[in-house]
């Protein structure tokens, strides 16, 4: 689809369309309802940032999203609440979604600092950005009284301010989808046979087609019935409806604890205490250097949605590297991002895509395990917490004094077709494209298999076909807290904060249904 | 090669026991509806023929979906179909299993119409209940529950080999360390540690039979060609003119219903899957669905019996089975991954072939052609399947584990070991790789 009109950025909060890397000091608060008006009433004095350039560039910047329950405090009415997806409805810690997402055992829910159990969920999250030294200020000049009459802090997450590597030393957040604000993409799905890092404008944001052309289920408002809706942009595809959901998303947040030591000394020790097959070992875990430079060869041709300047880092794809020689097929990042098209490569025709659209291609079968990436891409705004400590220093270290991790963040338009399918079916999967038994090499809780089956290995090809196998791995990432958000568009935000209307007419739209 | 076979009792409930029915069900799970193997109702376990099998109490949640058809809904019964996958003929199975599971089986057969007070045998009885699927997938024929574990065992020893060999190198040459692994099983069959039985002969009956069909199906529709030819036109026009009038149906599945379903999910690597639904009204979407199962089942039988279904690799076994008078369909499937991976799988790699059979059923996202459309909804057509679908009850798999991907490894695992020598080094790196 073509859109002639550019994409209006004000609209947008900004973090969907900058990382804010370089305010490099931020936190984030979780905060409660304490009271509804006033929260409204320090909604609408409060200017949030929106997805607008400005010059010049910001020296802060204030972002908010709010869970289902908060949704709810703020005086959302419940038929509009309700048209929310189910999974941000349900919870991250339903204890089925538990079970799909690996968050079982010591990753559990019932072990979780924040976000555990309805109970413990924060109603919003504000995340605060600043220029180094700019932070503490932002922070105070927030704590307004009408703030600390609206809220109540339940968790301040703070992060690191000086690196953008995670905590086992690698760069973090090296890849991401090229969205298509002008929404330019062909609509010929025969143009994405081969990987492509673009991604359609409704996969990011609510309100726009996604990759199928269609536009997921959302909250839809009648401004006849409900007066607040009045300043909502209308429903592209239900013009009679405003769109309580266009230019907003849903956000994912994840407290992810980092050993640092306990994946170095482990590293280490397998290694024989080789740096150098040291180093070698943590990079074929991830699939990059530590700089993020990929394992992966780089290729010639220009991968569609990859920018020029990040040809050196991210202009490739799997194809040619079927068993995973080059980058193992269950390194981190092959598995966060398979870069496959939908179908395998060398499709030239017609009668060669009949025969894959059969199955009768034998000699890529099991390169089509793992098929369309397109539909399960997540833009990432996570941030690095914790000091930061050097490899070699991790091998020595006794007692960490401090916690390390990663706030991981994500934006999806579709909590459970992208960031809940990577997680599950690609990361925590120990049957990942085939893999013998392999969760993440990183992630991986590593709990056996229903039957007993361990999944807590890493291997590798060689060219003497004999697998080169890393046993026994320990869990080096914790899960700590975790919650799904609804980020708000910036008209959205003025539709949350104004005073509802108590005339005792209920919002009896239905489109969610029918979306 | 032991064809396999599926049984399918279809028995309606007593209105009045169907509570005792859901309990006594619930009494043979560990957790979650998955089967403990052991439980001493139908100790599945014992079966060593059973692949798969499921106890689901059949209701029609979405009967009164033919509404929109203008049609009167017929009402439905809550059904207890008892479904199980295995080797060899149905009957031999069943008559096991009125052996070995003849209690449990009476007590769960009596909250049933028409056990009390017949003067059938068990075996007699579920006889005369069982309902021939109008199509079968296999993923692989012929490969036995026996097979499964075996390879899985011969899988297991090879790979502790090559792990030992990580740290004491055998030999660098490829073509050495293939003997040293056929000595090693050797001697593990040898002193009884690993069983590789021959695979079976194909029964002769079963082969003659399975032969005709596949000469004498595509025989036919060639010589029926002209006349499908002369017919096309008017079938087209005739589908196309009920694909845009059939009413979609596209409510929001019960969240509390989809909670449920998905409290039975992700315990293994594979998932169940069962779903009830009304064939669209008319003679016209009758003999559509009659012919596409006809020839998905032919299909799935001659063509895509080695480990795939067209392009999907995670399906162990499927059923689509015609209730009521073929008014109703109801589809069971076992797949690896999880519920949404196997639904994305559908739709981005099949959704063509979703649509030949589910669009003609009451509601589903429109279609155009029988084959576009539909599924290609993403949205649309997640909410209608997991509308219909239903609680899998009871769920067994003899082999938990295992995908299917991984036991057609294992068969080519066997195969290289089992072949003498190898032509090429570089054969024989591919081979180790795969272990």
């Amino acid at each position: 689809m073509t859109n002639q009109t550019a994409f209006d950025f004000t609209d947008i909060q900004g973090i969907v369309r900058f990382g804010h890397g370089r305010l490099k000091s931020a936190c984030m608060l979780l905060l409660n309802i304490k009271d509804p008006a006033a929260a409204r009433q320090w909604l609408r004095a409060t200017a949030f940032t929106s997805g607008a350039s400005t010059d010049p560039l910001p020296d802060a910047a204030l972002q908010i999203a709010f869970t289902a329950r908060g949704l709810a405090r703020i005086g959302v009415d419940k038929d509009v609440l309700t048209q929310f997806s189910d999974e941000f409805l349900a919870g991250m810690y339903e204890p089925s979604r538990s079970r799909h997402l690996g968050d079982t055992n010591t990753n559990a829910p019932d072990n979780w600092r924040w976000g555990g159990h309805e109970g413990a969920l924060p109603d919003l999250i504000l995340m605060l950005y600043a220029l180094p030294g700019r932070l503490e200020t932002l922070h105070q000049e927030l704590e307004t009284s009408l703030f600390k009459d609206a809220f109540t802090e339940q968790a301040h997450l703070g992060t690191n301010h000086v690196v953008t590597t995670e905590p086992f030393g690698f760069a973090d957040g090296v890849s991401q989808p090229k969205i298509d604000w002008q929404r330019d993409q062909t609509a010929d799905l025969h143009r994405r046979d081969s990987y492509s890092n673009l991604v359609a404008l409704g996969e990011i944001l609510l309100g726009y087609p996604n990759e199928y052309g269609e536009y997921t289920a959302r909250p839809l408002v009648s401004s006849e019935l409900d007066t607040r809706a009045a300043a909502l942009p209308e429903a592209e595809d239900q013009p009679t409806l405003k769109d309580l959901g266009r230019n907003g998303t849903y956000l994912v947040l994840r407290q992810l604890e980092q050993d640092a030591s306990g994946f170095w000394k482990f590293i280490d020790a397998q290694a024989g205490h080789d740096p150098l097959k040291r180093e070698a070992l943590a990079e074929a875990m991830v699939g990059r250097k530590r700089d993020g430079t990929p394992l992966m060869p780089i290729e010639k041709n220009l991968v569609e949605g990859i920018d020029p300047d990040d040809r050196e880092k991210n202009n490739f794809s799997y194809d040619e590297d079927k068993q995973g020689a080059a980058c193992p097929i269950a390194s981190h990042i092959r598995r966060s991002n398979p870069r496959t098209g939908d179908f395998t490569p060398g499709v030239t025709g017609f009668i060669s895509r009949m025969i894959r659209v059969l199955g009768f291609h034998n000699a890529s079968r099991e390169q089509d395990l793992v098929a369309s990436t397109r539909f399960h891409r997540i833009l990432r705004r996570g941030r690095v917490y914790g000091d930061f400590i050097k490899p070699e220093d991790a091998l020595l270290e006794q007692n960490p004094a401090q916690e390390r991790g990663l706030h991981f963040i994500c934006l999806a338009a579709n909590i459970r077709r992208q960031f809940e399918f990577v997680q599950s079916a690609w990361a925590a999967s120990g049957k990942f494209a085939g893999l013998q038994d392999e969760e993440d090499p990183l992630m991986g809780n590593r709990k056996p298999l229903y039957g007993g089956t361990r999944t807590d290995q890493f291997s590798q090809p060689h060219e003497s076909g004999i697998r080169k196998c890393t046993a026994d791995l320990p869990q080096f990432v914790t899960v700590r807290g975790g919650a799904y958000f609804f980020l708000p568009s910036i008209s959205a935000l003025r539709y949350l904060a104004a005073e509802p209307v108590t005339s005792g007419v209920t919002n009896t739209t239905t489109s969610a249904g029918t979306v | 090669m032991i064809p396999q076979s599926a049984f399918t009792i279809c028995a309606v409930v007593e209105p009045t026991h169907l509570g005792e029915l859901r309990a006594l069900l619930a009494r043979m799970n560990i957790l979650h509806g998955m089967a403990d193997p052991d439980n001493s109702l139908v100790p599945f376990g014992q079966i060593h023929t059973l692949h798969f099998a499921r106890f689901v109490i059949v209701e029609s949640l979405t009967n009164d979906d033919i509404l929109v058809h203008g049609e009167v809904p017929k009402p439905w019964a809550p059904m207890l179909v008892f479904m199980g996958d295995c080797d060899g003929p149905r009957d031999v199975v069943l008559a096991e299993l009125a052996v070995r599971a003849k209690p449990g089986l009476e007590k769960i057969f009596s909250c049933c119409q028409g056990f009390a007070g017949t003067s059938d045998t068990l075996l007699e009885w579920m006889q005369a209940r069982n309902v021939v699927p109008a199509a079968s997938y296999v993923n692989w024929l012929g490969r036995t529950v026996a097979q499964v574990h075996e390879e899985l065992a011969l899988h297991r020893l090879l790979r502790q080999q090559l792990v030992k060999m990580q740290q004491s190198p055998v030999s660098d040459d490829p073509a050495v360390i293939h003997r040293h692994l056929q000595t090693v099983v050797k001697e593990a069959v040898a002193n009884g540690q690993l069983t590789l039985s021959p695979i079976p002969k194909t029964p002769f009956g079963w082969r003659i039979k399975n032969l005709l069909e596949f000469i004498l199906v595509p025989l036919v529709l060639i010589l029926l060609a002209p006349l499908f030819l002369v017919l096309a036109p008017f079938y087209l026009f005739v589908l196309r003119r009920k694909e845009k009038a059939d009413p979609e149906i596209l409510l929001r599945p019960d969240p509390q219903w989809a909670a449920q379903l998905a409290a039975l999910e992700d315990h293994m690597v594979t998932n169940q899957f069962s779903a009830f639904g009304d064939v669209k009204p008319g003679a016209f979407r009758r003999y559509t669905i009659i012919a596409v199962l006809f020839l998905l089942n032919f299909a799935a039988r001659h063509l895509f019996n080695k480990g795939y279904l067209t392009r999907v690799q995670t399906i162990h076994f499927a059923h689509w089975i015609f209730l009521d008078d073929k008014r109703r369909v109801l589809f069971f499937s076992n797949y690896d991954g999880s519920h949404e991976a196997y639904m994305d799988d559908f739709i981005n790699k099949v959704a063509w072939g979703l649509n030949l059979v589910f669009s003609n059923g009451v509601g589903y996202p429109a279609s155009r052609w029988l084959v576009k459309g539909g599924a290609e909804y993403e949205g649309k057509f997640k909410r209608h399947l997991r509308r219909h679908q239903l609680c899998t009850d009871v769920w067994y798999k003899a082999y938990p584990d295992a995908t299917a991907t991984e036991l057609a490894r294992n068969i080519k695992i066997r195969k290289g070991l089992e072949t003498p020598v190898f032509r090429e080094d570089s054969e024989i790196r591919d081979w180790l790789s795969l272990i």
